[in-house]
């Protein structure tokens, strides 16, 4: 879990400096400071298992299993990339390993997480489908919608509130009235759990109950980890809209410093492992950069191709 | 004046004319919307009258339903055209119905100013441009105003119509600038405007293609072609005369907008000159518009499925040598 988390730190670092040389096109929204959350939900999922992700992705997508170069060559809107260069950051998806994309509609992917779990349930699999979405996505219909679906016909589906305090400007406190999202799994019937994002053991826990419930045939469970964004909303935000002390309490909070220094005093980990495993992760990431650079652009007829199968 | 900065003018300018004018929307007050339109709206007006939502697009849509056929004028602004999706009974059978059914007793004062446009890399759900949608549905006007001017004077005629009004801006044309009248002044729904006389070729054009029509018009002069470029302005209504008489003096058509060419608005336009002023077409109408697929991510596609200048140039070539 510890090199997942920093695999992600640095893959979301070194986009983040991409984009301001203007090598990443469109917009990126990045991850950094949420690491735990996907880390600590996807630890539990098996390769069959499904997600799908937000606009805010990257994260869930490398802790699925995702292949760091397919996406950084996507984000460059290659040829060799997961979306053959069609789909860009807001659209990753690998269907093979059960990431059933990110999503540019906030809160679009809350229904399609039921029919994922429903189909596995018509197909008698016991297949469990997460699916990652924002404080913010928790005000759109089809969180109501999908939650309700979800809870009258039992569906093996987590439902995983990543709760940044933030949706764009808007702080929490703002766009609705509860100040746990968890609350609401009580409007359908459903367990509704909130842990500390940051601490990646609590997540892991929380997750692999929920998802242990799902399998088993219990139905949802409405997950809510309380956890923030470091940067702004997209790269290129001033985030005039929260203070810097605020940041700065909490970077304190980091997750991956939080976790290393437990795994240290733990002695799972030393810190000489902790710095191979961060070199480990940079090196991965530059490979990954090289790789997509080298990568030739698609041909522009290949826009016509994929629409339909 | 940039087409961004007209946009907040018009809305600062009625706000102030009349206090029933609120915004509202997602991000519209300190973080200044998302294309920076709403700047700093909310110090002046407070963030009453610009009022940031949950992200609810069809509560958004609904709250300005029922907040317009109870005495206010809403300008709602859903972030990118793409989400109007989300909130499409709001708007197609709750505002555009609204009035009608109830025997003309109600009336529906609400603007909605939505984004439209690729360009810029921001792929295939934040690409889109769905003007045609939405001028299909009786019940909804439809503008798309191509420069700061235009933009300003046919906002401030959006919010003073008793009607729903989709309010469609192009967002590469936010940063573009122009010369725009101070104060208020209005430009009517339903009057086109020709952009550029020519006697060879009409080009009819919406929001940025009218752009790249005057760029084009520009080349194909030095080639002897004289164009004249109609920007329709609003779809809904349509001034079928401007048109239609530009159609019967030089007897050649190209239609060009970004949106699909498919089912299109310029299918619209092409079947009208078709009924009305078939007699006068010395060659076949030719249409310019994007390729049948979502807008793609990678810059080298996302050029060659959206339509620009070197497609209109050669539309324009096509019915010369018809
Ligand atoms: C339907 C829809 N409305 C609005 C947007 C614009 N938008 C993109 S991300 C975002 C904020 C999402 O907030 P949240 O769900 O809390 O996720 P976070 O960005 O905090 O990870 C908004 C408003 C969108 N992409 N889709």
């Amino acid at each position: 879990m510890f090199r997942q988390m920093v695999r992600i730190r640095a893959f979301e670092t070194r986009v983040g400096e991409l984009f301001a040389q203007g090598k990443i096109p469109g917009f990126v929204h990045l991850y950094i400071g949420e690491e735990a959350t996907a880390v600590g939900v996807c630890s539990n999922l098996k390769p069959s298992d499904y997600i799908t992700s937000t606009h805010r992705g990257h994260g869930h997508c490398l802790a699925k299993g995702g292949d760091m170069k397919a996406m950084m060559a996507e984000l460059f809107g290659r040829k060799s990339g997961y979306c053959k260069g069609k789909g860009g950051s807001m659209h990753i998806a690998d269907v093979d390993i059960g990431i059933l994309g990110a999503n540019g509609i906030v809160g679009g992917g809350l229904t399609v997480a039921a029919g994922a779990a429903l189909s596995a349930k018509m197909r008698g699999t016991d297949q469990v489908t997460v699916c990652f979405f924002g404080d913010g996505a928790s005000n759109q219909t089809t969180f109501h919608e999908g939650l309700n679906i979800a809870s009258i016909w039992n569906l093996p589906v987590v439902y995983v509130c990543e709760n940044n305090l933030y949706g764009i400007s808007m702080h929490q406190s703002r766009h609705q009235k509860v100040a746990d999202v968890a609350d609401r799994a009580g409007a359908y019937g459903i367990p509704g759990v909130t842990v500390d994002g940051n601490d990646v053991m609590a997540v892991y826990e929380a997750a692999k109950e929920a998802i242990g419930r799902a399998r088993a045939g219990d139905g949802p469970t409405l997950l809510e980890c309380k956890t923030y964004r470091w940067k702004g909303h997209f790269e290129g935000d001033p985030t005039l809209y929260r203070s810097v002390e605020e940041l700065e309490e909490w970077k304190r909070r980091c997750p991956i410093l939080a976790f290393n220094g437990r795994l240290l005093e733990m002695e799972a980990l030393s810190p000489e492992e902790a710095a191979s495993i961060q070199s480990g992760a940079e090196a991965e990431v530059e490979d990954a950069v090289k790789c997509a650079a080298e990568s030739p652009f698609p041909s522009p007829e290949e826009a016509l191709e994929d629409l339909f199968a | 004046m940039t087409y961004a900065e007209a946009v907040r003018d018009a809305l600062r300018e009625e706000m102030r004319r009349d206090p029933s004018v609120f915004v509202l929307g997602e991000d519209v007050a300190r973080f200044g919307g998302c294309f920076g339109v709403t700047g700093n709206l909310w110090t002046e007006f407070g963030e009453d009258r610009v009022r940031d939502t949950p992200i609810s697009e069809t509560a958004i849509i609904g709250t300005a339903v029922g907040a317009a056929a109870t005495g206010m004028r809403p300008v709602a602004e859903i972030m990118f055209c793409d989400f109007l999706t989300v909130c499409m009974d709001q708007l197609v059978n709750q505002a555009a119905k609204m009035r009608y059914m109830f025997g003309g007793k109600a009336r529906l004062p609400i603007v909605v100013r939505s984004p439209i446009g690729g360009g810029i890399c921001a792929a295939a759900q934040h690409s889109q441009s769905l003007e045609a949608w939405f001028a299909h549905i009786p019940g909804l006007k439809v503008a798309m105003p191509s420069n700061p001017a235009d933009a300003k004077g046919l906002l401030i005629s959006a919010i003073r119509d008793d009607n729903p009004v989709m309010f469609f801006e192009h967002k590469v044309l936010y940063s573009s600038k122009g010369p725009v009248p101070e104060g208020s002044y209005t430009i009517p729904l339903g009057k086109a405007c020709v952009k550029r006389e020519g006697s060879d070729v009409t080009v009819v054009a919406t929001s940025i293609m009218v752009n790249h029509a005057v760029a084009a018009a520009a080349d194909l002069e030095k080639d002897g072609i004289s164009v004249e470029v109609v920007d329709p302005r609003t779809l809904v209504p349509l001034d079928e005369d401007t048109i239609l008489a530009s159609v019967r003096k030089t007897g050649r058509v190209a239609i060009a907008h970004e949106a699909v060419a498919r089912c299109g608005f310029g299918a619209e336009v092409a079947a009208i000159i078709a009924e009305k002023a078939a007699g006068s077409l010395k060659a076949p109408i030719i249409r310019v518009g994007a390729k049948a697929v979502p807008v793609p991510f990678s810059p080298v596609l996302e050029q060659f499925v959206l339509p620009g200048k070197a497609d209109i140039t050669g539309a324009v070539r096509k019915v010369m040598a018809a």
